[in-house]
């Protein structure tokens, strides 16, 4: 049957665990006979089937997330000269270099809700109730909602879907079995800097296109002469604010960055492709990550509503 | 470098009714009962056509797959060892693979460096005075900044022979490492095996064990080597050259005689 061992102290070799269908659970011969099982078509059949497709992905997504931390923790000061610098790499591809996008999309995400916002509320001369409620709208709309989950689907559509294509590449090329001959973890290696790089990353950025989003929501406010002062307005975001709003964010942005790194990396490597699949596994991993995000994203907002 | 016991009279590899999967798919089996040992210091040379389960037989040897069945010990360690505790054992082993295996996103001198790198925790300037060393000893110092990509096969080739030279391994594999190279290479590569069995500067004198698979066993021929083959699933011991010239066995006679007339 399916089996997993998460012992850790016995860790065995990546490729061992694939071949042994551990890693990749949807290669092993009990689950290939399963999923090409001539079935009658009926759509019971086809819905069930779909079902284990996915209960399978959930969990292959789930051992390899568990696997990584486990080496997260385990090999936190091996090779640091070589891993350390891959991790400032990743964190400048998955952050630094996006920067500037972010600075524009920032730019433009607070034209768009103070204009919408503006034209709404003048159409019922509630214009003076938006100027006193800017800084909520704002905390909701960016800080909350818009601005972390915009930043994760940014980087997983530039990163995210480099990882799957350069780990899939990698994988069909024989990359990952010469690093198991050379003793080198592949998930140390491959999977590692890029989890901590996308998770630092989209946090980072999170955080600049919040504060540019804000800056520029003001900027536009005062363009369409809406009666605010700068003093009131930052006011009104700082009482809109909690502590909580501060711990969330941070949570929720390292949690997009681990998932869409864990979710592109799986697909990427976990199982054993062959060249022309790899644009499959690219479709795979973006339709995931993206669904992963948006539920974290509801999870969020019930712990939100709970608390 | 790593301080080898080499008082020791124990076998480099011993293999009691091994039986080996594919490495696509281990519930195929492509070899069986292979019993087989090697002295350390021994250069042997496994022969069998396109197929016969070469690579897979040295992929096992190299401790990437375990054995289906039977017993595999390496320098009376039981294999595969993938136990983190054993890295040491494992890296006595080097491989090299028939297509290379590169890094595509390194260039050939972080390819070459890596292993030192990663298993000594050294910085790229603490690792150039081995790599230039090694560099020098492969001829690859001009191509240094290339990345593989940019290169001829024959120079990929010696990348990766470079790589698993890195650590100065006890016991060498090389997956039909002549296959598609040109004479001048091919005679390089002969000369520098025949040093490494020897025993190299490199590898401070010690004598490497070396393992070659080939589906051309006339490259191979003279020293003191010793041949094997792979046929139907079985793994044959053949003998030293002069047992191969006289072996009557059809594939034998194939693989000896090869269309390669003109190399030799």
């Amino acid at each position: 049957m399916i089996k997993f061992s998460f012992d850790l102290a016995r860790s065995e070799n990546y490729v061992a665990s694939v071949q042994k269908g551990n890693a990749s659970t949807f290669d092993s011969p009990r689950v290939r006979f399963v999923m090409r099982m001539p079935m009658p078509p009926f759509f019971a059949n086809y819905v069930g089937r779909k079902l284990f497709r996915f209960l399978l992905t959930i969990q292959g997504l789930g051992a390899f997330a568990l696997i990584t931390l486990g080496v997260i923790i385990t090999k936190i000061g091996v090779a640091r000269r070589v891993i350390r610098p891959l991790i400032s790499r990743e964190i400048s591809r998955a952050g630094v270099r996006l920067l500037p996008m972010f600075l524009f999309l920032a730019t433009v995400l607070g034209l768009l809700i103070i204009g919408q916002t503006v034209s709404w509320a003048s159409k019922f001369g509630a214009t003076h109730t938006v100027t006193e409620h800017l800084g909520d709208i704002f905390v909701i709309v960016v800080v909350r909602e818009l601005g972390p989950l915009i930043a994760a689907v940014l980087v997983l559509a530039r990163i995210g879907t480099a990882n799957v294509v350069e780990l899939g590449t990698a994988r069909a090329m024989g990359e990952v079995e010469a690093l198991e001959a050379l003793g080198i973890d592949p998930v140390h290696y491959l999977v590692v800097p890029r989890v901590i790089g996308m998770a630092v990353g989209i946090f980072a950025l999170t955080v600049y296109l919040i504060i540019a989003a804000l800056a520029s929501g003001y900027l536009w406010a005062f363009l369409q002469n809406v009666p605010l002062r700068p003093g009131d307005y930052f006011g009104q975001l700082a009482a809109a604010l909690n502590g909580l709003d501060f711990v969330l964010l941070a949570l929720k942005t390292m949690l997009f960055g681990f998932i869409i790194a864990i979710v592109t990396c799986y697909h990427g490597l976990a199982q054993p492709l062959q060249l022309e699949e790899v644009s499959y596994a690219t479709v795979r991993a973006v339709a995931q990550s993206v669904i992963a995000c948006v539920l974290i994203d509801a999870l969020f907002i019930i712990i939100y509503l709970a608390t | 470098m790593s301080a080898a016991p080499e008082t020791s009279t124990r076998c480099a590899i011993e293999m009691r009714g091994v039986s080996i999967g594919s490495m696509r798919d281990l519930s195929t089996i492509v070899v069986e009962d292979v019993n087989w040992a090697v002295a350390p210091g021994d250069f042997w040379v496994i022969s069998g056509l396109q197929g016969s389960g070469k690579s897979d037989f040295l992929m096992l040897t190299g401790g990437m797959m375990a054995p289906v069945s039977g017993i595999y010990c390496f320098f009376g360690e039981e294999m595969p060892i993938f136990e983190e505790h054993r890295l040491a054992d494992r890296l006595r082993l080097g491989f090299v693979f028939e297509s290379g295996q590169l890094f595509n996103h390194l260039t050939v001198s972080e390819n070459v460096s890596l292993p030192l790198r990663y298993h000594k925790n050294l910085s790229r300037e603490d690792a150039e005075p081995e790599l230039n060393q090694l560099l020098e000893l492969t001829e690859l110092g001009p191509w240094a900044d290339s990345t593989p990509g940019a290169m001829a096969r024959n120079w990929q080739r010696r990348v990766g022979l470079a790589r698993a030279l890195m650590l100065r391994p006890d016991v060498l594999l090389l997956d039909n490492p002549l296959a598609g190279l040109d004479l001048r290479h091919r005679g390089w590569w002969l000369n520098l095996l025949e040093q490494l069995s020897r025993g190299h500067p490199w590898m401070n004198g010690r004598p490497t064990t070396l393992v070659v698979t080939t589906n051309d066993l006339r490259l191979w021929r003279g020293g003191a080597r010793q041949f094997a083959m792979l046929k139907n699933k079985r793994f044959l011991v053949l003998g030293h050259w002069g047992q191969v010239e006289a072996a009557s066995d059809e594939l034998v006679r194939e693989l000896r005689a090869s269309t390669l007339q003109q190399d030799q």
